[in-house]
């Protein structure tokens, strides 16, 4: 049966409206309410899913960042994630950590790990760079079915299901596999309160990208973090006349 | 005579000539018949890079995709792959492909549209390179300088890659499409090999069919959301759409509640759109959404609820019940 590596980041909870610092160096994250990337939450569905069908045997929840990711791996294995490793990466050096560094780091646990199956989300809503997953594929080769919709497993290969531009594709692949997991694939459920207590128990491994050799040099240098340029406040108008002229007006019909 | 070489490259800079030591390789999107228009926006950012243009098409029978291509102004040479290995545009054939392609020509840049192909090749051609790639740029300060959105459109971020090799995929809408004429371009061989991938295999496709110009590259786009409540009353989005030759959109609370099929949802994780007028039916404007169509050129909003955020960005907004709005709308155009 599969071993599962499912990769979970902490960022900024989807729902806060951010804000960018007055020094143009990133956005503010002090005292900002995180939570775990949405697809993430997703991918551990997904994980849980297959073991409770029996396709999966162990499910290991992996978070590369500061002290406080070991919040989103509890919460992994609140949901139904057998073990933790949590590689600790914090200060400047996880400013410029990029796709690049952590998909390095995700291939190595997978290897060490004996795990023949990482899930991750298809794009982290903070960087929104939507890299990992292929990387992981690439650094592997193995092969890599991105932004999934639905994913079976039948004599031992996997069946996706992909989001693509024009509607959905349907590829078979070998294990090991890479998936990326997109809206479309599940309902992530709830943690119950019993199982975030059983979760405490849970092994949580803490290790650091030396430990893997991973050099996490910066490959980027941030110029400036900005506002997006606002949109001048609109009017409302009256009635649909006043709307047809408008856009007679602009040219637009 | 390192030293002597480095000095040379300097001055160069200095001058602003560096420019001509750039050459860029960009992977055509298309489906054997036709170049996608994302591929053209591309190009556009490629110029903008500077130096040499080699466009890379991969395919099946792709010849007259490669002769379409080979017209577009600023392109100074096609690479040809035609073998049955690309069935599908598997990132794990083409890799190889682009890999050997590289280096045998050593590009400085790799560019690709920023669509649901671009996406899934680029990082795995990067990690093969291993350099840090670039996710849907929406523009080019320097050869090395990119800007790029974060957290759903809410920040812009300006980067300087420090790796080598710049593997960059582009925003469609944030570039000019370079016009497939005025060229005059060479057709060569992309280096052969043995491509094919053992471990994954392209079974099939299933497109959603339209009369309606494509969502990302239209010039108007009208979208429902929750408020429209059913899939049958998306009928009066597709009556208005058909008036304004228009491609219909959604929102995620629309695709969720299966009004309409995946492939329309507007927003962060669905498509990135900014054409000329964007109409926003029955939704209530979430960042998400917001992050896929702030860009439009003139926003209309119609929803009754006056309090709804698309109010905060639409330049023009009609408080009312859209199942009385909407159908007079498209009796008046």
């Amino acid at each position: 049966m599969a071993r599962a590596l499912v990769g979970v980041k902490r960022v900024i909870d989807y729902a806060v409206k951010i804000r960018v610092k007055p020094d143009k160096t990133g956005v503010v994250t002090d005292g900002i309410k995180h939570s775990m990337n949405p697809f993430d939450e997703i991918a551990i569905e997904e994980a849980v899913r297959m073991k409770e069908k029996k396709l999966v045997q162990e499910i290991i929840a992996v978070s590369c960042g500061p002290a406080q990711s070991q919040d989103v791996i509890r919460t992994a294995l609140a949901m139904g994630a057998d073990k933790g490793i949590h590689v600790e990466i914090s200060g400047p050096e996880y400013e410029t950590l990029q796709p690049i560094h952590v998909s390095k780091i995700l291939a190595k646990l997978a290897q060490d790990e004996k795990a023949d199956l990482v899930i991750v989300g298809k794009q982290a809503i903070d960087d929104d760079c939507n890299q990992t997953a292929q990387m992981i594929g690439g650094l592997l080769d193995w092969p890599t079915g991105t932004f999934c919709s639905k994913v079976e497993k039948t004599n031992g290969e996997l069946n996706i299901t992909r989001e693509v531009d024009g509607g959905l594709e349907v590829l078979k692949m070998k294990m090991p596999a890479v998936l990326s997991a997109d809206l479309r694939l599940n309902e992530p459920r709830y943690a119950t309160l019993p199982n975030i207590m059983k979760a405490k128990k849970k092994p949580v491994k803490k290790m650091t990208p030396k430990d893997l050799g991973i050099d996490t040099a910066a490959r980027i240098d941030i110029l400036s973090v900005e506002e997006p340029p606002a949109r001048q406040g609109g009017v409302i108008l009256p009635d649909i006349d006043t709307l047809i002229t408008k856009l007679k007006e602009g040219g637009h019909v | 005579m390192f030293t002597a070489c480095f000095r040379t490259l300097k001055i160069s800079n200095k001058y602003g000539l560096l420019a001509r030591y750039e050459s860029t390789l960009v992977i055509a999107e298309h489906n054997n018949e036709t170049l996608l228009p994302i591929t053209c926006n591309a190009l556009s950012a490629a110029k903008k890079i500077g130096g040499d243009v080699t466009v890379l098409v991969a395919g099946n029978k792709c010849d007259k995709v490669a002769q379409s291509v080979s017209k577009a102004n600023g392109v100074s040479k096609v690479l040809v792959a035609d073998n049955d290995a690309f069935k599908g545009f598997l990132p794990e054939a083409l890799t190889p492909l682009i890999i050997a392609t590289q280096n045998q020509h050593k590009f400085t840049h790799i560019l690709a549209g920023a669509t649901a192909f671009g996406k899934a090749l680029l990082p795995r051609v990067a990690a093969k390179l291993d350099v840090s790639p670039v996710s849907d740029i929406i523009g080019i300060k320097a050869a090395d300088t990119f800007i790029r959105t974060i957290y759903a459109g809410n920040a812009i971020q300006t980067l300087k890659c420090k790796d080598s090799i710049k593997v960059v995929s582009v925003r469609g809408t944030a570039f000019e499409a370079v016009p497939l004429e005025g060229g005059n371009a060479k057709c060569e061989p992309a280096p052969a090999g043995d491509y094919k991938s053992s471990l994954v295999e392209f079974i099939k496709q299933e497109l959603s069919k339209s009369d309606r110009p494509e969502l990302t590259s239209a010039k108007i786009v009208v979208s429902g959301g929750r408020g429209l409540k059913s899939g049958e009353n998306f009928q009066l989005l597709y009556s208005l759409a058909d008036k304004l030759n228009a491609a219909v959109g959604a929102s995620r609370a629309a695709v969720d509640a299966g009004f309409v099929p995946n492939d329309l949802q507007v927003g962060q994780t669905g498509k990135i759109v900014a054409p000329d007028l964007y109409i926003a039916v029955g939704i209530s404007g979430a960042i998400q959404h917001l992050a896929g169509m702030k860009d439009s050129k003139t926003i209309v909003a119609i929803n009754k609820d006056p309090e709804a955020p698309i109010f905060q960005v639409a330049d023009y907004g009609l408080v009312a019940d859209l199942f009385k709005a909407v159908p007079e709308l498209t009796e008046k155009l």
